[in-house]
């Protein structure tokens, strides 16, 4: 199949029909989506009709946008008017967005045609999707495995060809990993890059919006259409967003790369991943790139941190779905009744444990010890990143530990949250970080190297994942 | 407005301290994290969206002009204004659509300010810090209260109205102090343009903490009453609530710290929720906005734009008048009629009748359209004896009414120094005691005539003591004489 650029380039230039780019993924869907579950729900009816009005604008001399006729598949906790926005939660049901979430509007102004809404762990917490109120996504590489997650499906749908682009959200690597384990690109913006308005929160210092590709040029495409200031979100950066297309083949010549000691020797790190990181740094010193290890002491505890703090803001952020306004209502005698009835049947068992865990963390008394604490260690992250910085361009890892893991293997949460401990960094940091593909495990399944940047310099992550990827063709 | 430092509402032994927390909505055109009209008395829901609804994905965008707004407020009652960060209050209520909300906990925008009392009492401010307002509940069926209702509708006009809160510190020993506090804290939010301070509307409501303890002993557990929306309920529930207190105690109970309703009909407080297993409300910074960071200049300009304070007013007119800036000055200043009162002793008049005047006889409407002059004139009249006491009122409630200057008005109601019968009087005894010049004037040419009419009013005047109108007098003389 075509790429995103080349669809874009095709439609805009009167070559192709979007309706019929939009077809041809649609079968897609047809052929594989019963077995790989990426979808909670597939917009064939209104792809359609978009696909038609951005062929209407081509055939009108109308410029249809950077992005005409592509299909993209949307994480389902970013709001679509009219179209339900579940989080694959049983709490959301029913409910139907009366907006756009800002990325969704700024795809319809560029040309892009959504084809459905992708399946996650429910609120965006998992790391498999299969936390899913409505059932696991599953690995296009191999079935029995997960996608990774939480924005499985919108890896999956990328990665089996449902849809060029897809966007999803993270939060701890919830791009980025299932992006490792689906063999796809996967990239976290600087947070505040991307408007967060419509993003149904999980963690809101956290969160991020950003894009899934088959190839780096498409990542960096679909990032430049989202990327940019809106007043409607307070942390929104009121900075210019540099071109980072424009820079993908500067190669890396000169730069300095840095692989993080710390992300390697971890507990968890299996020696094909590991031998696949040293390839990959081997690759762009050939390319030119002076390539050191790095040590960046605090990052090992990010994960505890993290789970401190995501949960804290989660719980939080979650107390709205109360069955008084929207969604499930379970009724009982008293509004105390109801709202424990409702939320006990509405949300999941990964959710309930971060709502727990949050609530605790921000009690009265145990603030200091846990969320504060959490906080201390955020500050001492981003310093120990600085100093990476001063001495190194990016920042080089593995994306994930492992190669997808078997469906149902890792039940207990905390060998699941082990998934995330090298994405983790990042988000604490707000720094951006893109998974790239490069190669496969001993299993035969995708491996992903992930690119850390310093805040804002999407640019040189950008042309670092080029290179890799150049190296892998 | 004088309160007495230690109330006789209180058996002898007894005393009282009050704090104060008053939540006032501000004036803003739209609410404080979107752009929804903040406006009472819409229709219900009208004036909601995504935001204020708290719908999945919303995000807050602070208002500029409310926060602008709150400083000033802070300025106005000489807090310091510093950087601040709005937290999250989390606790689930159906008339708060996030189920938190959103206000200011350890860095609020205001803090160490105070509040000068026109009785001379000086109220420390805890704080003054900006949050939202929640949604309105009304409960269908059973008497229109929570636990027997059929069902509950909720409006969420009010969601997302700015507020401020204004926490004093327990400064205060009386009702009559709480009464007097709320009362110059609404002039201040009246004249900083900051709120409508509408206690009927709800715009303006007031929490009371109360504690009694015996002379001497440290202070009691504290009760902390809600919502009282009337100067009446929060003098009321005080007292009411210092006597529940004391009753207690003297029958060797303990208080418990607690949040306690006043029934306005009843007249009584009762319990609403015992504090000890109050909600832990685990605030935390709100990730969903940037903390507010006031520059030296923000505040500068702030100061600048401030209108003279009622505390000032009163020092400035209690300077002119010669008096304390307490009583007849403390009304004229609530009335809005020391600009006149300054200027009108300014143009000579006295200030004991001016103050009296405002303070006794310009309760009423349309006071505001009396101008410095007519109110000097009148009470020159007044103190010159062309008016008694009693006249001087009358005139000045015409004079108030239509805008007429008080001589005409003295004049059209025939308040002049000497009837015409007195006058008369006056003038047969003038003329009685100088015959010799009375035939002259009589027989005399034109130049004499004029030279003895003057000579006649000189007289009249001066056995008048100057009470005489000598346009009538002249009239009168003229007739007599046949001229």
């Amino acid at each position: 199949m075509s790429t995103a650029v080349e669809i874009a380039a095709a439609v805009r230039a009167g070559e192709r029909s979007a309706r019929s780019v939009v077809e041809e993924h649609l079968a897609a869907i047809d052929g594989r989506e019963a077995e790989l579950h990426a979808f909670n729900l597939v917009t064939a009816g209104a792809a359609l009709a978009a696909a038609d009005a951005v062929d209407a604008k081509v055939a009108a001399g109308e410029d249809p946008g950077p992005l005409a006729g592509v299909p993209i598949a949307l994480k389902d906790n970013l709001c679509t008017t009219g179209i339900p926005t579940t989080c694959s939660s049983k709490i959301l049901e029913g409910w139907k967005p009366p907006y756009d979430a800002t990325v969704v509007q700024r795809l319809t102004e560029a040309g892009a045609v959504s084809v459905g809404k992708t399946n996650l762990d429910e609120f965006a917490m998992g790391s498999s999707t299969e936390n899913s109120a409505f059932g696991p996504s599953k690995n296009p590489h191999d079935p029995t495995k997960v996608p990774g997650g939480s924005s499985g499906g919108s890896a999956v749908a990328v990665a089996a060809g449902f849809a060029s682009l897809a966007l999803g959200s993270d939060t701890g690597g919830s791009i980025r990993q299932p992006a490792a384990l689906c063999g796809v690109v996967g990239m976290k913006p600087t947070y505040g890059r991307v408007s967060r308005y419509g993003l149904v929160a999980f963690a809101s210092s956290l969160d991020q919006i950003g894009p899934f590709a088959a190839t780096v040029a498409d990542a960096a495409t679909l990032y430049e259409v989202i990327a940019g200031h809106d007043t409607a979100d307070s942390t929104s950066i009121p900075e210019a967003v540099p071109s980072v297309v424009d820079h993908l083949g500067d190669g890396v010549d000169g730069l300095r790369v840095g692989v993080v000691k710390e992300l390697l020797d971890i507990e968890g790190v299996a020696p094909d991943v590991a031998a696949r990181l040293t390839a990959a740094a081997d690759a762009l010193s050939t390319a030119g790139a002076k390539v050191e290890e790095v040590s960046v002491p605090a990052v090992i505890y990010g994960l505890s941190a993290y789970y401190l703090i995501a949960p804290a803001e989660a719980s939080s952020n979650l107390a709205r779905y109360d069955g008084v306004r929207y969604g499930l209502r379970v009724d009982a005698s008293t509004t105390g009744e109801m709202y424990d009835r409702t939320r006990t049947a509405g949300f999941g068992a990964e959710v309930k444990r971060r709502i727990m865990l949050g609530t605790y963390a921000l009690s009265a008394g145990y603030y200091d010890a846990y969320y504060g604490k959490a906080q201390k260690v955020r500050t001492l992250i981003i310093r120990d990143f600085q100093a990476a910085y001063e001495r190194f361009d990016v920042l080089l890892s593995p994306t994930s530990p492992t190669t997808a893991f078997t469906l149902g293997a890792k039940a207990d949460p905390l060998a699941m949250y082990l998934n995330d401990v090298c994405t983790i960094p990042s988000n604490l940091a707000g720094h951006p970080a893109v998974s790239v593909p490069f190669g496969v495990g001993d299993d035969g399944l995708p491996v992903g190297i992930q690119v850390m940047a310093n805040a804002l310099d999407e640019v040189t992550m950008f042309r670092v994942a080029a290179a890799l990827e150049r190296a892998m063709t | 407005m004088t309160a007495p430092p230690n109330p006789s509402v209180l058996p002898d032994g007894w005393e009282m301290v009050i704090g104060l927390e008053v939540h006032c909505e501000l004036a803003t055109e739209t609410k404080l994290f979107c752009a929804c009209p903040n406006h009472f008395g819409d229709q219900p829901n009208a004036n909601t969206c995504p935001t204020c609804l708290g719908l999945p994905g919303s995000l807050p965008v602070l208002n500029e002009v409310a926060v602008e707004m709150a400083m000033r407020l802070g300025r106005a009652l000489a807090c310091d204004v510093h950087r601040s960060v709005f937290a999250r209050k989390n606790y689930f209520y159906p008339d708060q659509p996030k189920d938190y909300q959103v206000t200011q906990y350890d860095l609020p925008t205001n803090e160490h300010g105070l509040l000068d009392l026109p009785s001379g009492l000086r109220v420390g401010i805890t704080r003054a810090h900006i949050e939202e307002d929640t949604g309105k509940l009304t409960h269908v069926g059973g008497g229109g209260r929570v636990h027997d209702a059929v069902h509950s509708l909720v409006d969420y006009n009010r969601s997302g109205v700015p507020l401020v809160e204004i926490v004093s510190e327990a400064d205060m020993r009386s009702s009559d102090q709480a009464k007097e506090y709320v009362s110059e804290l609404r002039a201040i939010l009246l004249a900083t343009g900051v709120s409508d301070a509408k206690m009927e509307e709800g715009s303006m409501r007031v929490d009371a903490n109360v504690s009694v303890q015996r002379a001497d002993e440290p202070w009691g557990t504290r009760c902390e009453i809600k919502n009282l929306n009337s100067l009446r309920s929060l003098g009321r529930a005080i007292d009411h609530e210092a006597l529940r207190q004391i009753d207690l105690l003297d029958n060797g109970g303990r208080i418990r710290q607690e949040t306690r309703h006043w029934d306005e009909a009843a007249g009584r407080t009762g319990t609403l929720r015992v504090k000890e297993d109050a909600d832990d409300y685990r605030y935390f910074p709100e990730p969903d906005l940037v903390p507010l960071e006031p520059t030296a200049e923000d505040i500068a300009r702030i100061d600048a734009a401030l209108p003279v304070l009622p505390a000032a007013r009163r020092t400035a007119l209690a300077t002119a008048a010669g008096v304390e800036p307490t009583g007849a000055v403390a009304i004229a200043v609530e009335r809005g009629l020391d600009d006149v009162a300054v200027a009108a002793i300014a143009a000579g008049a006295d200030p004991g009748r001016v103050l009296t005047h405002i303070e006794h006889d310009l309760a009423v409407e349309r006071a505001e359209s009396l101008s410095a002059e007519h109110l000097a004139a009148l009470v020159k009249m007044e103190t010159g004896g062309e008016l008694t006491a009693t006249q001087a009122k009358a005139v000045l409630a015409e004079v108030v009414a239509t805008g007429t200057s008080p001589a005409e008005v003295a004049k059209a109601k025939g308040f002049e120094a000497l009837d015409t019968g007195a006058l008369e009087g006056i003038l047969d005894g003038v003329i009685a005691a100088h015959a010799d010049e009375w035939e002259q004037l009589r027989t005399g040419d034109d130049k004499a005539q004029g030279k003895l009419v003057g000579f006649f009013m000189g007289k009249v005047m001066q056995s008048s003591k100057g009470q005489a109108d000598g346009k009538v007098a002249t009239a009168l003389l003229r007739s007599k004489a046949g001229l």
